[in-house]
């Protein structure tokens, strides 16, 4: 076996203050680490997925200062003095869901979970600007997520059920 | 408007078939599900792989002394410092000279095998690293077509198998022979499926630790495959009781692809080898390049024999499937269609020609449908061709060749019944559905506009319940008669029910079919009912969710254990209550008397009594509330007969497509 020094790289290193989720964490990271494994592996939040890491699939996306983004193209140091708002961060409070959240558990707009939190994220953003789109507003809002459990039919019923105020909000 | 009168079967259940919320959707729409990535144990070591340029050379020389130069580097592996302390990966035919190992030793077979495994501190340091790596090659002479690789002279890509071709077999069911004599017509033709993969967002990714002081290799994988832990134990060489799987992770969508072998044998090692927690995760290059995502690759030659008057009589067929470099459960891939060779058509006799041969390139795994795919297109075309060939309305040929609801349950010339169907009525509905008649409209408006447009029409049918009955077909040494899967239930002393599972999921939401069915059993509300998945080392026997067969396998499983646990019950009460058994009916989770209702006994006490009063329980009743059921495949348990006839699988789901595809003959693009 070959084995090497055991002494980790010290590659130089970049201060942030992030907020996150409406938390500001300060920490020090490598300025090529992107925005979403500092999420997922320097802060624990692992909510947010990493699926094609070249901005094709939308899993990793989040709110950066209110605007989706895909956290796995953009370096943590891009959102230095940011907003973050990650899934962990849609539901009102603990233990609850929003609207859209509770949409997407009623119409089973998922099933392996993996793409949800995207969606979410997407859809979130398109409610705040249009509380009522139509189905052509809601597919060209998830037209940067892909999904391979639902066929996205699920998906657009659910959007639309939170949009109607259909669903009542499940704790 | 008054309901329509619901079907008996329906009023029959409380909680199964009606409409309730997934209980695993409320992890994932907070972004607190648990996926093999998120498990990241402290001290966590990150791989990556140098994977082969060549599709078929010699391994010179491999230096590794600039990568181990590099700070955070902790180790670099060869095939050539591993291999001879694992156990290869073997084929699911009979051919054992055909390994496979996580790293190549001495020849690369395949673009993108792996060659080099490079350990580091950080993911990003073990990837840049591995760009230092030199490996020097000598290419060696490569075949790329299956067709080529079966004529003598090609180059071998496994010499000491002596052959490419890993298996081979011609079924005869029926007297084909005589059919296609007597029948008016016969029409010969070719279709290719091209090599498909089944890409799921998440990547395959591994997570292994070692304990020196007790082991066992604790594994988290992002997994979905049968025997999964039995075969990496086998391949490290520990005993099986030295590997645990936790299935306790959700998996990002699998569709069949998510096998991980190589992957977790290389990382297994690298954690034995460096007492430290290690994990792969595949970037999507490494997934579609050397991970487990490459589908069937299949040549069909059909001959068909049919009358004038539409009756298709007998049916032969020749397919030869491109594996690629190594096998792992791929040929079986050509043995799962023949339960279902047919499809939803009368075709009274088959000749079914399998061959499965090795190639220079990317090898075959298992993906959605395990081959039945495939062979249901080339079935569909086939029908196509003879009604062209008759002047016939293909949708009219169909429905003349269609098996009829009253004819089943059918027994088809390879030996499998079909449970149940009525195929015409879902072609219908699909052709209502879809508006075939505007649908024809639409494409040949496209058509005028200069675009290729066609539509497709498919009556496909889903074998379900896996019982893995071709692998005794496919390999004599294999005698494979059962494919179970099991549950565990337990009633705690405060009443509440937990059971236990043995597989993931692939998200499939198995926790909710698992409490509907006990809740089902038990009378109680589905989400008071905590499913956990045990590990490898406290699960009861199970195989896994492929083969669409965990409605039937767990969901079968799960019930049958609440029944065992209710049966237990009911004797309590017969005990107390001083009446025979029979006399007893259970209602929303007590113990009722049926002749006289006033009398019961609550189920808080009769958990009292199992938990506590071992005076007031039958003699001989082990005290507590547990019960656990294996269940072995409905319909399984046999060998094939001396003719190569099997019962594949139970039941027979059917679906009808029709779909409209255009595109621009410039641009090759679908608008």
């Amino acid at each position: 076996m070959t084995q090497g020094p055991a002494t980790p790289a010290a590659p130089a290193h970049a201060t942030v203050a992030i907020t996150v989720n409406g938390r500001l964490h300060h920490r020090t990271v490598e300025p090529r680490t992107t925005l979403v494994d500092f999420l997922r592996e320097t802060l624990g939040l692992t909510g947010s997925h990493v699926g094609c890491e070249h901005d094709v699939c939308g899993a990793c996306a989040v709110l950066l200062d209110g605007d989706p983004v895909r956290a796995c193209c953009i370096f943590a140091v891009q959102a230095d003095g940011m907003s973050v708002t990650t899934v962990e961060g849609l539901a009102p409070e603990r233990g609850e869901f929003s609207a859209l959240q509770d949409a997407f558990c009623e119409a089973h707009a998922l099933q392996c979970g993996y793409c949800t939190p995207g969606m979410l994220i997407a859809c979130h953003d398109l409610l705040a600007r249009n509380p009522n789109p139509d189905e052509e507003a809601i597919r060209e809002a998830i037209g940067g997520n892909l999904c391979r459990c639902t066929g996205y039919q699920q998906i657009v019923d659910a959007v639309e059920l939170a949009a109607a105020g259909k669903v009542a909000v499940h704790g | 408007m008054a309901d329509a009168p619901r079907d008996p079967a329906y009023v029959a259940f409380r909680y199964v078939g009606r409409k309730h919320r997934a209980v695993e959707h409320r992890r994932f729409v907070t972004g607190q599900g648990r996926y093999a990535a998120d498990i990241q144990p402290l001290g966590l070591l990150h791989v990556a792989v140098v994977a082969s340029p060549h599709a078929s050379a010699r391994i010179l020389s491999i230096d590794t002394s600039a990568a181990l130069a590099v700070p955070g580097v902790q180790a670099v592996l060869t095939g050539e410092e591993m291999n001879p302390n694992l156990e290869p990966m073997l084929p699911g035919v009979d051919a054992p000279k055909v390994k496979r190992y996580p790293l190549a030793q001495g020849v690369v077979r395949y673009a993108g095998e792996w060659v080099v495994a490079v350990v580091a501190e950080t993911r990003a340091i073990a990837e840049d690293v591995s760009e230092l790596v030199e490996i020097e090659y000598e290419q060696l002479p490569h075949v790329m077509d299956p067709e080529r690789a079966i004529e003598p002279g090609a180059p071998l890509v496994h010499p000491a198998h002596g052959s490419n071709v890993i298996f081979r077999r011609v079924f005869t069911w029926g007297p084909v022979a005589q059919d296609c004599a007597a029948a008016d017509h016969q029409l010969s033709y070719r279709v290719r499926w091209g090599r498909s993969s089944t890409v799921p967002m998440e990547t395959f990714v591994v997570t292994c630790d070692w304990n020196d002081a007790t082991g066992p290799l604790d594994v988290w994988a992002s997994i979905q495959m049968p025997k999964y832990p039995d075969l990496l134990a086998r391949c490290l060489r520990p005993s099986g009781n030295a590997v645990r799987v936790h299935f306790d992770v959700d998996v990002g969508g699998s569709y069949g692809v998510k096998r991980g072998l190589k992957h977790s044998i290389l990382v297994g090692y690298l954690a034995r080898m460096l007492g430290r927690p290690v994990r792969f995760l595949e970037d999507r290059i490494e997934n579609m390049r050397g991970g487990d995502m490459q589908g069937p690759d299949r040549i069909f030659d059909v001959t068909l024999a049919f009358d004038t008057d539409s009756t298709v009589r007998s049916m032969r067929m020749r397919a030869v499937d491109d594996i690629g470099a190594y096998s792992g459960r791929a040929p079986l891939q050509l043995g799962k269609p023949v339960g279902a060779v047919v499809g939803p058509y009368r075709i009274k006799s088959v000749e079914y020609d399998a061959v499965s041969v090795m190639t220079n390139k990317t090898p075959q795994e298992a993906v959605r449908g395990f081959g039945q795919s495939p062979t249901n297109y080339a079935l569909e075309t086939r029908m196509d061709r003879v009604a062209r060939f008759l002047g016939l309305d293909r949708v009219e040929l169909r429905r003349r060749n269609m098996i009829r609801k009253h004819e089943f349950p059918y027994l088809i010339p390879s030996g499998t019944t079909y449970d149940s169907g009525d195929y015409e009525a879902v072609l219908d509905k699909a052709l209502a559905a879809a508006g075939h008649q505007d649908l024809l409209r639409e494409r040949d408006a496209l058509r005028r506009k200069g675009m290729l447009a066609g539509i497709g029409i498919s009556t496909c049918l889903e074998p379900s319940g896996g019982n893995s009955a071709f692998e005794p077909l496919f390999n004599p040494k294999n005698l494979t008669t059962t494919w179970m899967d099991s549950c565990l239930v337990r009633v705690d002393l405060n009443g509440a029910i937990t059971a236990i599972m043995a597989t993931s999921t692939s998200d499939q939401a198995h926790e909710t079919l698992v409490s509907t069915c006990v809740g089902e059993v038990l009378h109680r509300d589905p989400d008071s009912i905590r499913v956990i998945h045990a590990d490898s080392l406290g699960a009861l026997p199970s195989n896994s969710l492929v083969g669409s067969r965990m409605a039937i396998m767990l969901g079968g499983a799960a019930a049958g254990a609440a029944r065992k646990l209710r049966d237990k019950l009911i004797r309590i009460v017969a005990h107390n209550m001083e009446v025979p058994e029979d006399s007893i009916e259970w209602e929303g989770g007590d113990a009722v008397l049926r002749d006289d209702p006033t009398r019961r006994l609550g189920r808080d006490l009769l958990v009292e009594i199992a938990h506590r009063r071992y005076h007031q329980m039958p003699e001989g009743m082990e005290p507590g509330l547990q019960e656990k059921f294996v269940w072995e495949v409905p319909t399984g348990g046999m060998m094939p007969t001396a003719d190569s006839k099997v019962q594949m699988y139970p039941c027979y789901s059917f679906e009808s497509h029709v779909v409209l595809a255009s595109i621009d003959p410039e641009t090759a693009r679908s608008p």
